[in-house]
């Protein structure tokens, strides 16, 4: 943490401390210290000391201590957040082991405050399953639209289950019904994939892309060159300004703009497509998204080539590799999107190797929230017709 | 509470830079303590049969990082979730394979990798009183014997193109001090030396650009201990504690099987293997290249003036040390991910389709003296402890014992 977010963050953190139950404390917590010095951890190890021994205190604490370190997590960074879960880790470990019981009500007083850290509610209702599994059943039963990604799979995964017990019995409009509902809260791809074939399977028509919010309709610009892998830190026309109708000295003669759309379900935009198996080229592709109103979002990017993408001119990552895998969201790039039109550029290299599988230079990208629930531009087109393929389904 | 917290800091902060409290016993880290995968043990078994298992224990998750045996502790990483975004960390004991403690960190990096690798693939290493547990995600955690935290590092987080989306593979070693841990890949490449008190870089080395799954070795020299650095370039010696080249090998190297020493000559897996004798005031001196005895993925072992490399097709290749020449060849029940354990006059061979087989290296042409078939895929180097084998699966942590 920056000592400006330390200096702002920390009381803001503790001034917002309140009990499971939302009333606020009777007075200052003892573990308040320790905690904030778990909190102040950062980048390159610092602040590792003063957290060590915070922690050797918070782990001696007793479980009464849980819902006040699962509440801690709450705006705290991925490193101070496992600083935390490992000190609930400890105390839950030796207080168990002198027989000492979980906090169930506490605990589900915690999980039920949507308002606290994801990951902390996923490991207060693993505790919870620890002490009473009936409870934590019946507790998963509705959160099937949670912000916690990982509560949100069990109650989909339950839906799943039990559209397919009505299906083994005939009852295929209540199938489908459950299927419906499962596809619409699932975020992970192998619940969704599983929802949607179940749903063709009883006639029913699935939009994945949709689902999944990926950009379908792009301008692709290119090719530009990549010899010896230079093209990625070369700065060619489109990233300097968007000219639509512009055309440019390209690596094989002309570049202009041209449409490309990705008639694939999961978003595939093919730049193969556009300009030929090429190598040793770049290109770059563009879009637009209009949402009425300014909001923070994930790109999500998968990508086997090198690639770089921008958000409103604004550089939001890179990264120099190429051909040694992906899958879908592979990257998440936290980016914020303004009211209106937002401008979204990404730049494709591809190299120089000759494998067949290295043929590849596509990219798939999506805009969603940070559960992964699409956020799709109020302006979107209608998903384009999928082409005939054989590929079987994306499966990571 | 400050002042407390700052004493509290000091003390447990002297006990991470006390002198290394290891034991002839221990397996500290990836192939050992030497880094050569050699073990002293002459109590391993060597006749296997399901009655040597003498304990098993199911896992939270998936991993090929090895075993590390400390204190009568047997230290181990696995990966869970849809996306491997769960770390564990478990210390089990290795008389009976009770749970010890278990600890649990949320990923900061990037969780892609390979099908057949997971995040839980670099072996944690310790020096006898701490471990520090590193894993594809580059989230690195350092714990001591009793599972209390001491720093958590996200490498990753701290330099954002730290990644590899085959997943990274190479494991830390802990020498002079300092932890060395190798994060390279097609992007930011770097070498690490991490201070343990602290978890802070002591120094931070631009390493070859390129994706590498290489580990580092540790030479143990009369007057210093040097860390050799493999990439595709070739090698690299350091000093642990300062990260200052003590000197190169430019002929280049794999990038997944590591290079091994026997204490005077560095076996290198470059253009097959080639024998280096390192100088203190130079580069290497090249002795020999065979391209007889090129490794697969395990990584060669050497032990009694015998080298042994497993290739693609599972076929065991046994060279003599002196001058590279291949003496006989032996097909087992590959193929092989981990490396072999050499204990005395055998083998111990984990391949890829479950079996754990020992090899009489001593017999004319090599004989396979013991066999067991643990059922499931076996990717992950073993560790050899008090008379005992420790083998991991996807699912399974075996102990190994003579009965």
């Amino acid at each position: 943490m920056k000592s400006w977010a330390a200096a702002v963050g920390l009381p803001l953190f503790f001034a917002s401390c309140q009990a499971p139950d939302g009333a606020p404390p009777a007075k200052a917590s003892p573990l308040a210290g320790p905690i904030g010095s778990l909190r102040a951890v950062d980048a390159e190890g610092r602040g590792n000391e003063q957290a060590a021994a915070a922690w050797e205190t918070l782990s001696k604490a007793g479980m009464e201590a849980l819902p006040e370190l699962l509440g801690a997590m709450d705006g705290a960074n991925e490193l101070a957040a496992n600083w935390l879960r490992a000190a609930v880790d400890a105390v839950v470990e030796r207080e168990g082991r002198a027989g000492r019981a979980l906090p169930v009500a506490a605990l589900e007083a915690f999980l039920k405050e949507t308002r606290h850290d994801p990951r902390a509610r996923r490991l207060a209702f693993e505790l919870i399953q620890r002490a009473d599994a009936p409870k934590a059943d019946a507790l998963i039963a509705g959160m099937a639209d949670d912000p916690s990604v990982e509560l949100r799979r069990d109650a989909v995964g339950r839906l799943l289950s039990n559209a397919q017990s009505q299906q083994k019995v005939g009852r295929t409009a209540e199938a489908a019904a459950e299927f419906e509902t499962a596809l619409r809260s699932a975020r992970d791809l192998d619940q969704i994939n599983s929802a949607a074939m179940q749903l063709r399977q009883l006639g029913k028509s699935v939009d994945l892309s949709r689902h999944f919010g990926f950009l379908t309709h792009w301008k692709v610009a290119g090719p530009f060159d990549n010899t010896e892998r230079k093209g990625f830190a070369s700065v060619y026309p489109p990233e300097q300004e968007i000219q639509l109708a512009a055309k440019y000295p390209g690596k094989t003669g002309q570049a202009s703009w041209v449409e490309l759309v990705a008639a694939d379900e999961y978003g595939k935009v093919n730049i193969n497509d556009a300009f030929g198996p090429l190598k040793e080229a770049t290109a770059y592709a563009y879009s637009e998204f209009v949402t009425d109103k300014a909001r923070p979002c994930e790109l999500r990017l998968a990508c086997k080539n090198a690639w770089k993408v921008w958000v409103n001119s604004k550089l939001v990552f890179g990264r120099d590799e190429y051909h040694r895998g992906t899958r879908i969201d592979h990257y998440r790039l936290p980016a914020q999107l303004e009211r209106g039109r937002n401008t979204i550029l990404v730049k494709l290299c591809q190299n120089e190797q000759k494998e067949t599988w290295t043929v590849e230079w596509e990219f798939q990208l999506r805009v969603c929230d940070a559960t992964g629930t699409a956020i799709l531009a109020a302006d979107r087109l209608p998903t384009p017709a999928p082409k005939p393929t054989t590929r079987k389904p994306e499966t990571k | 509470m400050k002042r407390t917290l700052l004493l509290a800091a000091a003390i447990a902060f002297a006990a991470l830079v006390e002198p290394a409290a290891l034991s002839a016993a221990d397996w500290p880290q990836f192939r050992g303590p030497n880094t050569d995968c050699v073990s002293t043990d002459t109590q391993l078994p060597v006749e296997l049969a399901p009655e040597n298992i003498a304990w098993k224990t199911t896992l939270p998750g998936r991993g090929l990082s090895a075993p590390i045996v400390v204190a009568g502790r047997v230290i181990l990483t696995c990966s869970s979730g849809p996306l491997q975004e769960r770390l564990h960390v478990l210390c089990y004991n290795a008389a009976d394979g009770t749970l010890r403690w278990h600890r649990q960190f949320w990923t900061t990096g990037r969780t892609m990798c390979h099908d057949k690798t997971s995040v839980a693939a670099s072996t944690p290493a310790s020096d006898g009183k701490h471990i520090v547990a590193l894993f594809s995600s580059n989230d690195m955690a350092c714990l001591d014997l009793e599972g209390n935290l001491r720093w958590f590092r996200g490498i990753t987080r701290d330099y954002p193109n730290v990644s590899n989306s085959l997943g990274m593979a190479a494991s830390p070693v802990w020498v002079d001090q300092t932890i060395v841990a190798q994060v390279e890949n097609d992007s930011e490449s770097y070498c690490l030396g991490i201070d343990p008190a602290s978890g802070r870089n002591r120094w931070k080395l631009n390493r070859p650009i390129g994706a590498n799954w290489t580990s580092p070795l540790i030479l143990r020299e009369s007057s210093r201990n040097l860390v050799v650095l493999q990439s595709k370039s070739g090698l690299d010696a350091i000093d642990a504690r300062t990260g200052k080249a003590a000197w190169s090998y430019t002929d280049g190297a794999s990038t997944i099987p590591s290079s091994v020493s026997d204490g005077e000559t560095l076996f290198a897996v470059s253009q097959g293997i080639t024998a280096l004798r390192p100088s203190a005031s130079g580069p290497p001196s090249q002795l020999w290249r065979s391209g007889q005895l090129t490794p697969a993925t395990a990584s060669p072992v050497v032990h009694g003036g015998r080298l042994y490399t497993l290739n693609n097709a599972g076929v065991l290749s046994c060279g003599k040390t002196v001058d590279g020449a291949r003496l006989w060849q032996l097909r087992l029940k590959g193929p092989f991910s981990g490396t072999p354990l050499v204990a005395g006059k055998h083998l111990y061979c984990v391949g890829e389709k479950g079996h754990v087989q020992v090899v009489d290296t001593a017999a004319p042409e090599g004989k396979v003296v013991g066999e067991l078939d643990l059922g499931e895929m076996l990717l992950a180097t073993p560790a050899a402890a008090d008379g005992a084998l420790y083998v991991r699966s996807n699912t399974q942590l075996w102990k190994i014992a003579r009965r």
